[in-house]
């Protein structure tokens, strides 16, 4: 398998130029981020940050002070509302199963919409088997929250709600205050979750004024290492940890703190942070050329998610008819343009991206749909050559396609 | 919902990028589709066959990934100037291993390629009103599996426009 594997990258020898563009699955980490994080492997603050030591103490020091800049970003009122986990898949299970653990006593019933990522719609899922119920809220086409059916879903016995505040597959900014209200409108005790990875750094959002109970945060979606995220949790707001262990200063997850990955994830929120309108307009603009230059330039494209300022401004999702989106991501590959599709070929009959099934895309739409997301570190001779290689790739896999499934 | 890796082997990824065969056929004598786009997994075989009941040429057209492509250029390639007999006793794990072996949850694109030949065969034969004594007359496994398939995509689309209307 791995002589496989090595063909695979040796069939990539030669490509004039290397985009990333598939920061939704995992992302390239800057430069200054990683210098910002390689003392604490070795230099500083290595030690264990409850042991009385110099290293355990500059260890605590270093994660209240990263924990201060992320709380500063968010808005918190508290140190002790952020609580780090090993990423958002993490932060979201604690979110949900915790907010479950704790609130069981009052209710069952859990909501969240048709679109959530699938680390919250496994997690509800699981917590059926345990006897609590999901309701999934349906979106509109461009994948916003239909909030009469949000109020309809919503009783006394609701303890939970959870929403992406910017869906992570089509952009949508949702209603998420106008959700908020209908939710502790009908119930003043519900827990109020967002997934905020999307809209960390991207759009401008605080959860002091948002009035969320719990927010998860990721940090590899703003180009911070993988391996580390964060679940804020309002002062007040009883979330049961969902792992035993030893517990330190995260009160919330168990084991030794990661030091160096809490170092990472507070630098990427400082670049992300530092001109914040300055890098959402350039991520904006970047993301604009590339649509505005794929419509133009290929036929029967169809962009799936809102096209007004209710889109996050990185994020580009697009659907090629007669187009298969795995063979599309290989073709583009080979021509070092890296994206991801929604399509749902690495498996026997299965769905594609529920997402783009839940805004009605018809299925050979959702199949040919591929994810791009810009960051501020791409230039637009990136998007350029992007746009060179695209319409070729598109052509001649919808060459392959020929006139199979025109009459069909 | 979870994601496999797809080390695709070095001839896979060759017919990807140089696919034998790849087009639509005039002359054909018969033509057969398997799948559905909605599956994301659609293959058509345009197959010449002459009085002999050989195969002179074969072609086809894929909408799917690379596997799929892979598979059904493979066919393309193995039947030509086959006796119709022997093209019928091409089994999908064949046509996997003629590809230099694939991901398992890739094996539906060889099962799809072979059913899709199998179709062309049988509509063949329908076509001018015979019966050779070596074509059963029950669906072999890749036929069945591919009828599965496009089922599947029904029942799908279906539940689809069933949710549009709620």
């Amino acid at each position: 398998m791995i002589e496989n594997v090595r063909e695979l990258l040796k069939a990539h020898e030669g490509i004039k130029r290397e985009v990333y563009l598939d920061t939704e699955n995992s992302s390239i980490v800057p430069q200054g981020v990683i210098e910002a994080m390689l003392p604490y492997y070795n230099q500083r603050a290595y030690g264990n940050p409850t042991l009385t030591h110099k290293p355990g103490w500059e260890a605590l020091e270093t994660i209240m002070e990263c924990t201060q800049k992320i709380a500063n970003f968010l808005g918190c009122k508290a140190l002790e509302e952020v609580n780090f986990t090993p990423g958002e898949t993490e932060a979201n299970n604690l979110a949900l199963m915790g907010t479950a653990f704790s609130m069981r006593s009052k209710g069952k019933k859990i909501v969240i919409s048709e679109i959530e990522p699938i680390n919250i719609i496994h997690v509800t899922d699981m917590l059926q088997k345990y006897g609590f119920s999901t309701t999934k809220i349906p979106v509109d086409e461009e994948g916003f929250l239909k909030l009469e059916r949000l109020k309809e879903a919503v009783d006394k016995e609701t303890i939970l709600a959870s929403f992406s505040i910017v869906n992570n597959e089509i952009g949508t900014i949702e209603p998420i205050k106008e959700a908020l209200e209908i939710v502790k409108d009908r119930n003043p005790e519900a827990i109020f979750h967002v997934e905020a990875s999307d809209a960390y750094g991207k759009i401008s959002f605080n959860v002091e004024n948002l009035n969320v109970d719990l927010a998860t945060v990721s940090s590899y979606k703003i180009l911070g290492p993988r391996g580390i995220g964060a679940l804020y949790v309002r002062e007040g707001v009883n979330v049961e940890r969902i792992l035993e262990g030893q517990i330190g200063t995260q009160k919330l997850w168990p084991g030794v703190e990661n030091t160096p990955l809490i170092v990472g994830f507070a630098k990427a929120s400082e670049l992300a942070f530092q001109s914040f309108n300055d890098n959402v307009n350039y991520m904006r603009r970047l993301r604009d050329k590339l649509l505005s230059g794929i419509t133009e330039r290929v036929p029967d494209v169809r962009l799936n998610g809102p096209r007004s300022e209710k889109r996050a401004p990185d994020n580009l999702n697009v659907s090629f008819l007669k187009c298969e989106g795995e063979a599309l991501t290989i073709e583009l590959s080979l021509s070092g343009v890296y994206v991801s599709s929604g399509s749902a070929c690495s498996r026997r009959l299965l769905q594609p991206s529920h997402v783009l099934v839940a805004i009605g895309r018809r299925f050979e739409e959702a199949h040919g749909s591929i994810l791009m997301k810009v960051t501020r570190y791409h230039t637009e001779e990136d998007i350029n050559y992007v746009l060179e290689v695209i319409p070729k790739a598109v052509q001649r896999i919808r060459g392959i396609t020929g006139s199979t499934g025109v009459e069909g | 919902m979870s994601r496999i890796p797809l080390p695709y082997n070095p001839k896979v990824l060759e017919l990807f990028r140089n696919p034998k065969n790849l087009g639509k056929m005039e002359d054909a004598t018969v033509t057969a589709v398997a799948g559905n786009p909605a599956c994301g997994d659609m293959i058509t075989f345009y197959l010449k066959i002459n009085e002999q009941e050989v195969i002179e040429k074969a072609s086809f057209e894929s909408y799917g990934c690379a596997a799929n492509i892979a598979t059904s250029s493979i066919v393309t390639e193995m039947i030509k100037g086959m006796k119709l007999e022997d093209a019928w006793k091409v089994s999908w794990k064949s046509v996997t291993e003629a590809v230099g072996g694939l991901p398992s949850v890739k094996f539906h694109c060889g099962i799809l390629a072979v059913g899709a030949l199998k179709r062309a065969i049988r509509k063949y034969y329908k076509d001018r009103g015979a019966t050779p004594n070596w074509l059963p007359e029950e669906h072999s496994f890749e036929e069945k599996q591919a009828l599965e398939e496009e089922e599947l995509a029904r029942v799908l689309s279906r539940r689809m426009k069933l949710a549009e209307g709620k």
